[in-house]
């Protein structure tokens, strides 16, 4: 069976600010990341849908030790955004100083744009992630 | 399917970086297993091994074959498992299994790791190779970026000002750093206070130093039997009564579920049930507090306490020794150490050990049920194994 979205187009179409998602016909469902099947009912009849990349914060956190090879990023935060569509998805926040986050930020509502990791030598590649700004 | 039993155990001390390989912290650990039920390398029928990063630690890679081959367990199969921080509850896991199951009837299963040598930077990049790589790893996740978000998450969802609950959080690692003196093999041996906790370096907000679990070096081994066979070899077998084990995907995928880690729940469930027990019946669980929220988030999925009410618990001492359950008295991943590939192993050790009422100062007193949980990833491996005094 055919890969209906893989991580090449997904990733390449992030790149243009477009978020892809994969929509269930059976349930309605918003699978993203792209899988084989659908998270909810593992069906595997979906079809491609652009997503908003509107949502709001649930969660975040600022990241101070880096991994190596970033350590030039540090201090930089993730977000865990639940998007309109319905589906949580982890970005970077822009638009406040990292070490300004609080509590404060979780319900917050953010758009999306991107930013590209340019990989290391692990990482076959390179990926685009959610870059969120907020939304007023 | 029969009895299995574990008849033997070993651990080395778990330490920062030290100059043995990970064959040879194997070695030790599986020797003084062996001999524990007067076994013979010759006498294993199988070697399940859990190492997750043997390649980048020492360029290392299936070095279960070598493990078995450097102890004189000549020829046999060796398997390797890679459930990240659960690989080596995976194996011992799988041993039950094959044990159980009257294909084998000695079995020898464990870990190694030398997580501390790779030094922090390394490590970390590592560590976040068990969260998704193409999804996640961009936004430059980290393992404490990911029980950072789930503190955050954890203090929202529950109404615990994040003040309050950080002084919670610090309360576990004060216990851990406690009961890590009591043990010779434990990789820390230093008190902490709760104002030197939250006064520690920021490593992903709000998780301090004190809020993380060192990278270590070690390993530990455990033998399985039948009970046949256990009963020949030793006077105190610890019977394997209940197992449990559950996958999950991506982090932001578990979504409306977090903080709570679903495959804990369901693994842990399937241990519960399988021993035809409930959470009051544990009388000492070690668990996997690879930072301190993570101890709170286990305490609760595994039933211990309420949702949201797991910080309070620790410091009314419902989860010390001589509380409602003793939660890590090895002093737990904060203290005890944390090398990866071999933690389920090390866990294994200090619950068959307290239920065999070896544990001395840190001794939790007429312990008959001991239970562990590791969990591997952002909660994509869980495991959970219950064991009772024979
Ligand atoms: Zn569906």
């Amino acid at each position: 069976m055919e890969y209906k979205l893989t991580f090449k187009e997904y990733n390449e179409a992030l790149k243009k600010n477009k978020l892809l998602g994969l929509k269930c016909n059976s349930c309605a469902a918003i699978t993203v990341p792209p899988k084989m099947v659908c998270r909810k009912c593992a069906s595997p009849d979906m079809d491609i849908v652009e997503l908003s990349g509107n949502g709001k914060i649930e969660t975040f956190t600022t990241v101070y030790v880096a991994a190596e090879g970033r350590e030039g990023e540090v201090p930089y935060i993730i977000v865990l955004v639940a998007l309109d569509e319905g589906p949580w998805i982890m970005g970077n926040l822009i638009d406040i100083a990292p070490s300004k986050a609080t509590m404060e930020l979780i319900g917050r509502r953010v758009k999306m744009g991107h930013k590209v990791f340019c990989g290391d030598k692990y990482s076959a590649g390179d990926g685009a992630r959610p870059l969120f700004s907020f939304e007023t | 399917m029969r009895k299995v039993a574990v008849v033997g155990v070993g651990q080395t001390k778990f330490s920062g970086a030290q100059e043995k390989t990970g064959v040879e912290l194997f070695a030790e650990s599986a020797m003084d297993a062996l001999s524990e039920a007067s076994l013979k390398p010759k006498d294993i029928q199988a070697l399940f091994l859990g190492n997750c990063l043997g390649d980048f630690t020492e360029g290392q890679g299936m070095v279960q074959a070598f493990a078995a081959d450097n102890i004189g367990a000549f020829g046999i199969p060796a398997n390797k498992y890679d459930g990240a921080c659960a690989s080596a509850s995976m194996a011992i896991r799988d041993a039950f299994w094959w044990v159980a199951s009257g294909f084998y009837d000695v079995v020898l299963a464990g870990g190694t790791e030398r997580a501390a040598t790779m030094g922090t930077s390394l490590a970390t990049r590592t560590f976040a190779m068990f969260s998704d790589s193409r999804y996640e790893y961009p936004c430059g996740i980290t393992f404490p970026g990911v029980f950072a978000m789930l503190a955050h998450l954890y203090s929202a969802k529950y109404g615990i000002p994040l003040e309050k609950l950080k002084e919670q959080m610090a309360v576990t690692s004060v216990q851990s750093h406690r009961y890590g003196m009591l043990n010779p093999r434990a990789h820390f041996h230093k008190e902490i206070t709760i104002e030197k906790a939250l006064g520690s370096p920021m490593v992903s907000q709000p998780l301090q130093l004190y809020d993380c679990c060192p990278f270590s070096d070690g390993a530990a081994a455990v033998v399985l039997t039948s009970e046949e066979k256990a009963k020949k070899l030793t006077n105190q077998p610890v019977y394997i009564i209940g197992i449990g084990q559950a996958s999950a995907g991506p982090l932001a995928n578990q979504q409306e579920y977090l903080p709570r880690i679903r495959a804990r729940e369901i693994s842990s469930k399937q241990a519960y049930e399988m021993a035809g027990l409930t959470p009051q019946d544990i009388d000492v669980c070690e668990l996997h507090d690879c930072f301190s929220i993570a101890s709170l988030i286990a305490a609760e999925s595994l039933g211990f306490f309420d949702f949201g009410q797991a910080g309070e618990a620790w410091e009314k001492g419902e989860a010390a020794i001589g509380g409602k359950v003793a939660i890590n008295p090895s002093g737990g991943l904060k203290a005890k150490g944390h090398p990866i590939g071999a933690t389920g192993a090390g866990q294994v050790y200090e619950i068959v050990r307290q239920l065999r009422g070896e544990c001395g100062e840190r001794q939790v007193e007429g312990a008959k049920i001991g239970m562990t949980d590791t969990l591997g990833g952002d909660g994509g491996t869980l495991c959970n194994l219950i064991l009772q005094r024979g």
